[in-house]
């Protein structure tokens, strides 16, 4: 049952998504650097350890990364 | 990725110009130089009275045709300053065995206890070659190793994302596995056994060298909502297996006075040897103008007790036609203690797990900044950014509070 669910709102959500979006000649924004999620990515990866060193949450935005001691 | 996209496309037509003009593809590909990207940053993190930390980076990547890259980063980390123990701040001096158990620090009346033998060097390198499968189809596998004095991680990683509707969706998974040793000195210390109060005693130790296992799982859609909006949510699950406890963090014991017992005062911490963390991260990104708003929310909860709530916003506001920019950048972060966070621990009742690391306790973190970003032509960006963080106990959570500066400057260029 749970699988079903599941697979109904993923068919739901790509079915809302597809109506969604632009032609390829409306990218122009969408193209630029800092219109990117991550426009500068060691900003986010030293923002990530500094927190990753003094919260107990972590992730969400990727996976993997390196492990640290951090006292 | 923006930076060498001019040159890049120039590149592109330069060959295709060159096939056409001399017939054959394998002499084009020969006069294309693409030029590697190089990204760097300089980081100085510095809390009041505690830790600092200088962490240079730099990141390589360069293209090797036909959207094929292959990147490098290396990270250098250094740490000095002083760190909590765990144990509480009394009326009278608090005198503690350093790690190795050779020498003693005392800390004065009524402040928090800091361990000032705090320092080490982390050297990270991590790689990632990013490949096309198919025409819509593409995967990231990465590699990362950390060492440092006493603890090492070894971790590798593979994220394929599926463009669909036009290139509109992408749906993105990603697996990840590491371990990490850790190699306390002094030996990893016995879970809730007592910290010795005098130097040249040894404490119980179970092993010189522990590990933990960590396995990773993202689940991702990005939709382009118009010209001018993109939204990403994720899902991910981390299962962490092993020693998970600080073998440098300790807890106070208190009689039935409250005050800390006379034999054994302190013991060592000891935390549940698995976790399971599961996060639902939304981001978005919106142009308003030239400007451009970045905003996410994350939410955080694992079987520790810890739940966890952060927002993120950065704003470019630009200035002179895009030559320069500046972007101030707000976040704030609100957590729950773990179900095994004491701020001190009751003699004849020592739990089965228990720690008081702040980071585990109910807080809050607060950061304002503002970075200034210059243009310096095609290939070129200089950055610069000053933020002010602020971690603050919730509640009635009594510990101290802890703050920090963060300084960083960037510079970016095509070699």
């Amino acid at each position: 049952m749970k699988t079903i669910n599941l697979i109904l709102l993923l068919t739901l959500v790509l079915s809302a998504c597809s109506s969604m979006g632009v032609q390829p000649w409306q990218r122009g924004h969408l193209a630029k650097q800092k219109m990117q999620l991550d426009p500068y990515p060691l900003d986010a990866f030293l923002d990530e350890h500094i927190y990753f060193s003094k919260e107990s949450s972590s992730g969400g935005a990727g996976v993997g990364g390196g492990g640290c001691g951090c006292n | 990725m923006q930076l060498k996209k001019p040159k890049h496309i120039r590149s592109v037509l330069t060959a295709a110009t060159s096939t056409l003009l001399a017939g054959t593809a394998q002499q084009a590909v020969a006069e294309v130089e693409i030029p590697w990207q190089v990204d760097s940053a300089f980081l100085y993190y510095s809390e009041a009275d505690r830790v600092t930390v200088y962490e240079p980076v730099v990141a390589i990547r360069k293209e090797m045709g036909d959207d094929e890259f292959v990147g490098v980063r290396l990270v250098l980390d250094s740490m000095t300053g002083a760190s909590p123990n765990g144990a509480m701040p009394t009326d009278s001096p608090q005198t503690f065995t350093s790690p190795s158990g050779a020498s003693t620090y005392t800390t004065p009346a009524g402040e928090t206890p800091l361990d000032t033998s705090f320092h080490d060097t982390r050297v990270a390198v991590s790689a990632e070659w990013e490949m096309p499968l198919d025409e819509r189809l593409k995967v990231i596998f990465g590699g990362n190793l950390s060492r440092e004095y006493d603890y090492n991680s070894l971790g590798v990683d593979a994220t394929f994302s599926w463009d669909l509707n036009q290139r509109n969706t992408t749906l993105t998974t990603g697996l990840s596995m590491s371990q990490d040793q850790t190699n306390p000195v002094g030996g990893v210390p016995t879970g809730l056994s007592p910290v010795p109060t005098t130097a040249g005693i040894q404490k119980s130790t179970q092993e010189t060298s522990e590990t933990k296992d960590i396995s990773g799982l993202l689940l991702g859609i990005t939709q382009v909502i118009g010209p001018k909006t993109l939204l990403q949510f994720n899902y991910t699950f981390t299962d962490e297996q092993g020693y998970l406890t600080d073998p440098y963090k300790l807890l106070s014991v208190l009689d039935n006075n409250d005050q800390l017992r006379v034999s054994d005062p302190y013991v060592y911490e000891k935390r549940p040897d698995s976790r399971q963390r599961q996060t639902l991260y939304l981001k978005g990104a919106h142009q308003f103008g030239t400007d451009v708003l970045h905003a996410s929310y994350r939410y955080y909860w694992d079987d520790w007790g810890v739940s966890s709530h952060t927002y993120d916003i950065h704003y470019r506001y630009e200035l002179a036609g895009g030559r320069h920019y500046l972007q101030p950048h707000l976040r704030y972060y609100l957590q729950n203690k773990a179900d095994f966070y004491h701020y001190s621990l009751q003699d004849n009742n020592i739990p089965a797990y228990a720690s008081a690391d702040y980071r585990l306790g109910d807080m809050s973190t607060t950061t304002l900044g503002l970075k200034y970003g210059l243009v310096l032509g095609e290939s070129h960006e200089f950055g610069a950014r000053l933020e002010s963080m602020k971690q603050q106990a919730e509640g009635d959570a009594p510990f101290e509070n802890n703050t920090a500066v963060i300084f960083q400057l960037n510079y970016s260029f095509l070699f």
